[in-house]
């Protein structure tokens, strides 16, 4: 119970006194994750749109790895794009292992699955609804996913949010590519698993609360900004 | 819609740009090392000195000496400073590295619980030590990740003549050395640890060193270059002063400046023995 209490006052004293390190990783871990939800959003949001709306063979095989591949490790995901950014990797030349643009880009990998599984499932819902009337207004299939992405933008929200957590929360794959460089590459999470490898639990505790602090503000604000925009278009 | 898109594509080019930027302000290398050295808070100590001298920033990628090492082998790294004094001289033999220099030391310690099931406590040889815990088969976790302190730890239990793999006591964790501290003092079991991250660990528990000062508990660091012949965008330059820094008089008043309370957790070597 001590070890809880002192995490407390450790997250109180973190989050009052604006600790400049601490400022420093957060938004590193907002940038990355950031970037990566945004890239997530460009390829994984129209993938999910054109599954869910196309009708094609091998369809239900493909929306079954996608639902499968939400649950990919990001250990895993960490290992294989540190071997394809090393050095003596196929992407070695680029030299972008142990930086923030190795990290966004296995987030990317991570989210991508997740985001375009959520979309399939939101668009081919939607679609069902609005099979007919797209079909009489003569909108072929690129117009459908178009049309339908756009009409079913406040539910996607949620795809957004929900890669945005895996993201923030994450800590394999970060750590295996960014390799917890200090003012370098280190996030939330790899502080949070170097402060427990130190045997700091409470200072430990206070970062994940902090992380999820930020968590909870994004969502907040995610809530309200779909609040107003229903509101005003609705 | 169109235009959202692109709209989109450009924040994140631009983003992607603004990280590179900051990624890349200065010179830089890369110094794969091992966890008690950056645990321990030595690096944090230490570096800052040398950056302030030479312009020239380390970003530090904390593993197990043998991570460590294969990170090198790869051509991850420009600069490695481990210790396991075989593994290091078999890197060098096979080319991987060059210029290898002794940099500094301190010791293994043997921790344990207070209880001290063994009776270890106050050993004055080591190897007997681990030969008591075996006939006891009393807990014991090992770090299992080829680390330089899993090497240390296997050779003596070679030296007992015991072999612990596979026995009911002998729990091999495959985590660096806080993370198996952290289980050792939750199992109340015996470890191996280097006197750096045991002297900076936090959640000691009922943990307490049993058994130190043994000369074979010895625990030498060297300092390497990646062999840039092999990997030719290793930082030759950069790389070689920053050997040449932590080896001279100056770097090694660093070293020893580095204390956590009062004890002074590293030793400088002498460059020339």
């Amino acid at each position: 119970m001590s070890g809880l209490g002192a995490a407390f006052s450790d997250a109180f004293a973190l989050l009052a006194g604006f600790d400049h390190q601490v400022a420093e990783i957060v938004t590193l871990s907002l940038e990355v994750s950031g970037l990566a939800v945004l890239l997530g959003t460009l390829i994984g949001l129209p993938l999910g749109a054109c599954l869910g709306v196309g009708r094609f063979p091998g369809r239900q095989l493909l929306v079954v790895m996608l639902n499968g591949c939400m649950g990919l490790p990001s250990v895993v995901v960490g290992v294989v794009v540190y071997l394809a950014l090393s050095r003596s990797g196929p992407l070695g030349y680029l030299g972008l292992l142990y930086s923030p643009t190795a990290m966004v880009i296995a987030q990317t990998v991570l989210v991508v699955p997740l985001m375009a599984a959520i979309a399939r499932q939101v668009v081919e819902d939607a679609w069902r609804e609005y099979e007919e009337e797209l079909t009489a207004m003569g909108f072929r299939w690129a117009g459908r996913v178009r049309v339908l992405l756009y009409d079913c933008r406040h539910s996607l929200l949620v795809a957004l949010l929900a890669g945005l957590g895996r993201a923030m929360s994450e800590v394999g794959a970060v750590m295996i590519v960014g390799g917890n460089i200090d003012r370098s590459t280190r996030t939330m999470t790899t502080a949070i698993a170097l402060e427990t490898s130190k045997g700091d639990l409470p200072l430990a505790v206070a970062l994940g609360m902090v992380l999820l602090a930020v968590i909870l503000l994004l969502n907040g604000v995610a809530y309200a900004l779909r609040q107003w925009a229903m509101r005003r278009y609705a | 819609m169109a235009h959202g898109f692109l709209k989109l594509l450009k924040s994140v080019v631009l983003g992607l740009a603004a990280l590179a930027s900051t990624a890349q302000a200065g010179e830089s290398i890369v110094l794969a090392s091992t966890t008690s050295t950056e645990q321990s808070g030595l690096f944090n100590f230490i570096l800052p000195i040398f950056e302030k001298d030479s312009g020239i920033a380390v970003k530090v990628v904390a593993l197990g000496t043998g991570q460590a090492l294969d990170v090198g082998r790869r051509g991850d790294a420009d600069v490695l400073l481990v210790h396991d004094r075989a593994a290091e001289d078999k890197f060098v033999a096979e080319g991987y590295g060059v210029d290898r220099r002794d940099v500094m030391y301190n010791d293994f310690v043997l921790v344990g619980p207070a209880a001290d099931a063994a009776g270890v406590k106050g050993a004055k040889d080591a190897v007997d030590a681990f030969g008591r815990i075996a006939r006891k088969g009393a807990s014991w976790v090992s770090r299992g990740d080829r680390s330089g302190t899993h090497a240390a730890e296997l050779r003596f239990w070679q030296s007992a003549g015991v072999e612990p793999k596979g026995q009911g006591w002998y729990k091999e964790a495959g985590a660096g050395m806080g993370p198996t501290l952290n289980m050792a003092a939750g199992m109340g079991a015996y470890t191996l640890a280097d006197r750096g991250t045991w002297a900076s660990f936090k959640n000691r528990q009922d943990l307490a060193i049993l058994c130190a000062g043994d000369p074979k508990l010895y625990n030498p660091y060297g300092v390497m270059l990646v062999n840039p012949a092999r990997h030719p965008h290793v930082k030759r330059a950069a790389g070689e002063r920053f050997i040449n820094w932590i080896t001279s008089a100056e770097g090694r008043r660093a070293i020893s400046a580095y204390r956590i309370g009062n004890e002074q957790l590293f030793y400088p070597l002498p460059v020339a023995r």
